[in-house]
């Protein structure tokens, strides 16, 4: 499902890369938890998959789509079989919880008919019925990631692609990420989750990956956090 | 439905919804656009009744043209034909020795003794041809012709064109030249001024939402459905911009008519301003909202432009 092969990425401005030479593989269907401290290069790594930057080297495969052929017109496309929750939710500031969820359908042209269907099914996945009509400055923070959650389960990507999600969160809403997260893998999606919360990653005893000063330290099943 | 037109309805509905709900950002906008839009229509108001002095000013000056009684009707013609054919005269209006002295009755109808002494002798007046030249700096190729010794020998007395005040026609002249010429660039430029403040007010409104054009980014947007509501947007704010200067403009003109044509001191006629903006309000209005929607439009574009470039380092 991800493919990447001795992917580096240097910054013009620093002197040591921010990724050094890094291959992994994911697996369809898998739940891998990237960790390191500030700097590892998770969000380098992120970023590389998501086309907001390019490698200095290296191959990047996702999904089939091979990096090197991608053209930046095709970039949107892309994006749009990626599901991204971001650390700072991203949402559409003018836009209620309905139309957030609702806009990742408009990009692809769904229906009125489908978006009415799909957007209050997935709101209910993620516990926010009854929230729709919510702007997004009168929600929690664990709702709005929620949102942003729905948002990118709506187009049932086969990645989703989680950058600390429970960062600016409190324990309790950051479980209840988690728990969507989980129960989304369980429907099929493979999820990519970076986290710095030891506790988190030592409860779900999945893979992970762990990154230092741009390399992969260590790439363990079913283990638990150790920066 | 196809799946274009659901996306332009889209785009129109998310381009109105964000109006509504930037209500601030817009009112703030729309301010700025009516201020300069206001300024742009009334430079073109003043500019055209400022030309409009000048060409009240250029038809006070004519040129006489006294004929001898003796100058038989063929010659006449002959004459006036002639004048005609100079390539800057502008009008040419011949009147009999009859029509002379009724139009002589006329202008000084309220002196009877003047009236009666004239018509107790045989009309003393001579037929007169008025030329009004195109431009006022003109005046001199008509007198160089009139100068001509075979037309010389028909005329009455010596040509009356103010002649003695050749120096104010001068003087005149060269002030509507510059006055014109200012005018135009006055325009110019505040057209110019008027597109920059609003391409910058607009460009200010949407550099303070550049992080949610960054997120339709990264969620796959492309850029015409980013785009489009930005436009739509923006192009109510000329189209409600446009809309709200030329009622201004028009209560200004109702409320203070007397008061500006006192502060104008004379200088610019109010009432033609009045009455040229009404004529054509519908051509001004159609202009200012033109206008507002373009550059509205035009600015959106521009200004999203920056934070849509989809180059990746």
């Amino acid at each position: 499902m991800i493919l990447l092969d001795r992917v580096s990425k240097k910054y013009p401005k620093s002197s040591e890369p921010a990724l050094d030479k890094i291959s992994l593989h994911v697996e369809p269907k898998e739940f891998v938890i990237i960790v390191g401290q500030s700097g590892a290069g998770k969000t380098t790594l992120l970023r590389l998959l998501t086309r907001e930057e390019k490698p200095t080297n290296g191959k990047i495969i996702v999904g089939g789509i091979d990096y090197d052929k991608l053209k930046d017109k095709k970039i949107p496309m892309l994006r749009r079989k990626i599901g991204v929750v971001f650390q700072d939710f991203k949402l559409l500031p003018n836009k209620n919880v309905f139309e957030n969820v609702a806009f990742a359908l408009e990009i692809v042209g769904a229906s009125n008919e489908e978006i009415k269907k799909t957007v209050p099914k997935v709101l209910a996945i993620v516990n926010l019925s009854g929230k729709e009509k919510n702007m997004p400055s009168q929600l929690s923070g664990g709702e709005r990631q929620r949102v942003a959650i729905a948002r990118a389960l709506v187009r049932q990507p086969k990645i989703l692609i989680a950058d600390e999600p429970t960062g600016n969160l409190d324990p309790k809403h950051a479980w209840d990420v988690i728990d969507v997260l989980e129960k989304v893998n369980r429907f099929g999606t493979t999820v990519l989750l970076t986290t710095h919360n030891a506790e988190i990653v030592n409860k779900l005893k999945r893979r992970v990956i762990t990154l230092r000063d741009g390399k992969v330290v260590s790439d363990e099943a079913r283990a638990t956090y150790k920066v | 439905m196809s799946r274009k037109s659901i996306t332009f309805r889209r785009i129109l509905k998310t381009g109105l919804l964000n109006f509504l709900r930037n209500f601030s950002i817009a009112t703030a906008a729309i301010a700025t656009m009516v201020v300069t839009l206001t300024i742009l229509l009334l430079s073109l108001i003043i500019n055209a009744t400022f030309n409009n002095t000048i060409v009240q000013i250029t038809n006070k000056v004519d040129v006489s043209v006294y004929l001898k009684d003796s100058v038989d009707q063929t010659q006449t013609s002959k004459l006036i034909q002639e004048i005609k054919n100079i390539p800057d005269v502008s009008k040419v209006n011949y009147l009999n020795k009859d029509q002379v002295l009724k139009q002589y009755l006329l202008d000084n109808s309220s002196d009877k003794l003047l009236s009666t002494a004239i018509t107790e002798t045989s009309n003393p007046l001579p037929a007169t041809i008025h030329i009004k030249p195109k431009t006022l700096d003109k005046i001199s190729q008509i007198n160089n012709f009139l100068a001509r010794p075979d037309i010389k020998e028909l005329q009455f007395s010596a040509p009356q064109s103010n002649q003695n005040l050749q120096n104010a026609i001068n003087n005149i002249t060269h002030a509507t030249d510059v006055l014109r010429t200012l005018g135009i660039i006055a325009m110019i430029v505040f057209a110019i001024i008027s597109i920059l403040i609003i391409f910058n007010t607009i460009q200010m409104a949407i550099f303070n939402r550049r992080n949610e054009i960054q997120i339709m980014r990264l969620l796959g947007a492309n850029k015409s459905f980013i785009r489009g509501p930005f436009i739509v947007e923006t192009s109510i704010y000329g189209l409600i911009a446009g809309l709200i200067s030329i009622g201004l403009v028009d209560f200004i003109f109702i409320t203070s008519n007397s008061t500006l044509q006192a502060t104008s001191l004379g200088l610019l006629d109010i009432n033609f301003a009045g009455k040229y903006f009404r004529a054509d309000i519908f051509k001004f209005l159609l202009l200012q909202v033109g206008v507002g929607v373009f550059v509205g439009a035009i600015s959106a574009f521009i200004a999203t432009r920056r934070f849509l470039k989809f180059k990746i380092k």
